[in-house]
């Protein structure tokens, strides 16, 4: 029973929400890292790009909820996700337009993109602000447990709970979908592969006849959708915050460099790779340890290695030890 | 006697504007010929090469192909027109397979390229058996092959290859010769520029010998094998 409770424990706490957030990092790694592949620098603004297509995506929500539109059990910000992921597309490609491009005519240096669109993130990050204020804002409707704690107490007689929210099986279903959409078609489509030519080789792409600005348009729309769908999905299992989202570029970044910058792969990997060493770190393993251990071994404390506050040390420490000792991430990918 | 098939005409020109380095360089290949670019380290040959496939500056001269000027054409406008040319370095996509990479050269044909992929792995049948490898795994030899077939995969008119056996070894290097002059055979007229002078020569139909980014000597493979003064400064005797 002890043994029982200590999983149940565990992956009430530490599993499902990491599973959870792991996928979310994923697919913001993969923005960054497909556009640091093909676009070849650090995007700064990605953060808020998430938020960005967020705050979209709330106000189109908000309408469709006016309008009496729902999807029943599901949020209906899934239903602004494909609106917002559109509007989020027009202000990437609008950026590339107004900004990047100029300084890829000019054929500048990666830290010159990089500084522009620490830039760009300043004026995201005011925009977001203006739109949509810096308070938290939730906006899940729809059923919100698909396993309540209390239900499968009842059911399993245990002492622990097992509580399983909409959103977070819904993070794993859309992340799911969404990764192998993509991987198909970077994989198998003709776009797909004259984008992969177009990062191995540029100027062997080019020589091709492989048009570099439609490769350059595609990535932003994708781009687009992995950020817009990352943010929401994230505002849909906690809450959306201004703050928040401009924190997150760092366990994003650290997720694309820890698999391996430019490598979709490496991206997903690296996603889950900083959510569970976050959670693990900063989880209370007090109660696990007394199920678990013998009693006269009973913890005093509270068995965590780090309070919340400082998650972000965890993704700093794992930056740091990758670039250090292996600077191509775990899968091959570029040094930094 | 009519023009050649491609030509690069009293040729002037350098990197944007940079200096010149070719002045009043000819080249040219003929259809069903092997022109080879050979001359000492810094010549111009890669640089002559270049200026035909619209890579640098031609600020006087022209360069026709099959009798039509196309001396202001971007490189991407001359692969439309037919003309291949395979790079020096870095003139395969690495992370991507053999099979992608053949795609990849057929990126600009509308029409159904199966059949010349097919005969780009008659000629390099090796890159059959690895075509699902990713072509940066495969060892110099054969990343060169690849480096050939992705170029092939546009049905070229002619083939411009920049020293194709460089960083091989002598075994590779006979090998991919081979290679070159079955491609030939297949009726594509090629100009290569070649560092091992000896071996190019001996193939070559018609070769150049470039110095300071002017002809020096120009004839048939054998004329300038059998000639004492190329055989004196290039050969090595």
């Amino acid at each position: 029973m002890d043994f029982l409770n200590a999983v149940v424990a565990i992956t009430n706490l530490l599993i499902i929400p990491a599973t959870t957030y792991g996928a979310q990092l994923a697919l913001g790694a993969l923005g960054v890292t497909l556009i640091y592949s093909i676009l070849r620098f650090s995007n700064f603004a990605h953060g808020d790009t998430m938020a960005f297509g967020t705050v979209v995506t709330i106000g189109i929500t908000t309408l469709f909820q006016s309008w009496g539109i729902s999807l029943g059990p599901l949020p209906t910000a899934l239903l602004a996700l494909p609106f917002a992921v559109a509007i989020t597309a027009v202000l990437l490609v609008g950026t590339d337009f107004a900004i990047y491009r100029f300084y890829r005519k000019k054929r500048a240096v990666p830290i010159i993109f990089v500084m522009a669109s620490l830039g760009v993130m300043f004026v995201m990050n005011g925009l977001i602000r203006f739109m949509a204020g810096v308070k938290d804002q939730t906006f899940d409707d729809g059923t919100r447990f698909i396993i309540k704690a209390r239900d499968f107490k009842n059911w399993s007689g245990l002492d622990e709970a097992l509580a399983l929210r909409t959103t977070q099986v819904l993070t794993l279903v859309v992340a799911i979908a969404i990764v192998a959409w993509l991987f198909w078609f970077l994989n198998k489509t003709r776009t797909g592969k004259s984008m992969r030519a177009f990062s191995d080789n540029e100027d062997l792409a080019l020589l091709s006849g492989i048009n570099p600005n439609r490769v350059v348009m595609v990535t932003w729309v994708i781009v687009a959708m992995l950020a817009t769908t990352a943010g929401v999905l994230y505002g849909l299992d906690k809450a959306y915050s201004p703050y928040t989202y401009f924190q997150l570029l760092l366990p994003t970044f650290a997720a694309a460099i820890v698999g391996g910058l430019g490598n979709p792969l490496g991206a997903i990997v690296g996603g889950f790779v900083v959510s569970f060493s976050e959670v693990m770190v900063t989880y209370v393993w007090k109660k696990v340890a007394i199920y678990l251990l013998p009693e006269a071994l009973e913890p005093n404390g509270l068995l965590q290695l780090m309070s919340t506050e400082y998650k972000f040390a965890v993704s700093f420490a794992i930056l740091v030890v990758v670039l250090l000792f292996k600077p191509t991430g775990l899968f091959k990918g570029q040094s930094v | 006697m009519s023009e050649p098939f491609l030509i690069g005409d009293n040729m002037t020109g350098g990197y944007g504007r940079g200096p010149d380095i070719l002045h009043n360089c000819t080249i040219s290949v003929n259809k069903g010929e092997i022109a080879v670019i050979v001359g000492p380290n810094g010549a111009g040959k890669s640089t002559a090469m270049k200026a035909t496939f619209g890579m640098l500056n031609v600020r006087s001269g022209a360069v026709r192909l099959d009798g039509e000027d196309i001396t202001k054409l971007s490189p991407q406008e001359r692969v439309m027109k037919g003309m291949g040319f395979v790079p020096q370095v870095r003139n395969i996509f690495p992370s991507m397979t053999v099979e992608e990479n053949l795609e990849m050269g057929a990126y600009i044909r509308s029409d159904d390229y199966r059949e010349t992929m097919e005969q780009v792995y008659d000629l390099f049948p090796i890159l059959r058996d690895k075509r699902f490898q990713a072509a940066g795994e495969l060892s110099g030899g054969q990343r060169q092959q690849v480096a050939v077939g992705r170029a092939l995969m546009t049905k070229p008119k002619v083939l411009l290859l920049d020293e194709p056996t460089a960083g091989v070894s002598p075994v590779v290097m006979d090998e991919l010769f081979d290679r070159i002059i079955e491609v030939s055979r297949t009726g594509i007229p090629i100009l290569m520029v070649e560092q091992n002078a000896k071996q190019a020569l001996e193939i070559a139909d018609r070769a150049y010998v470039l110095v300071q980014g002017a002809n020096a000597h120009t004839g048939t493979g054998k004329d300038l094998l059998a000639d004492p003064e190329v055989r004196r400064s290039f050969l090595g005797g």
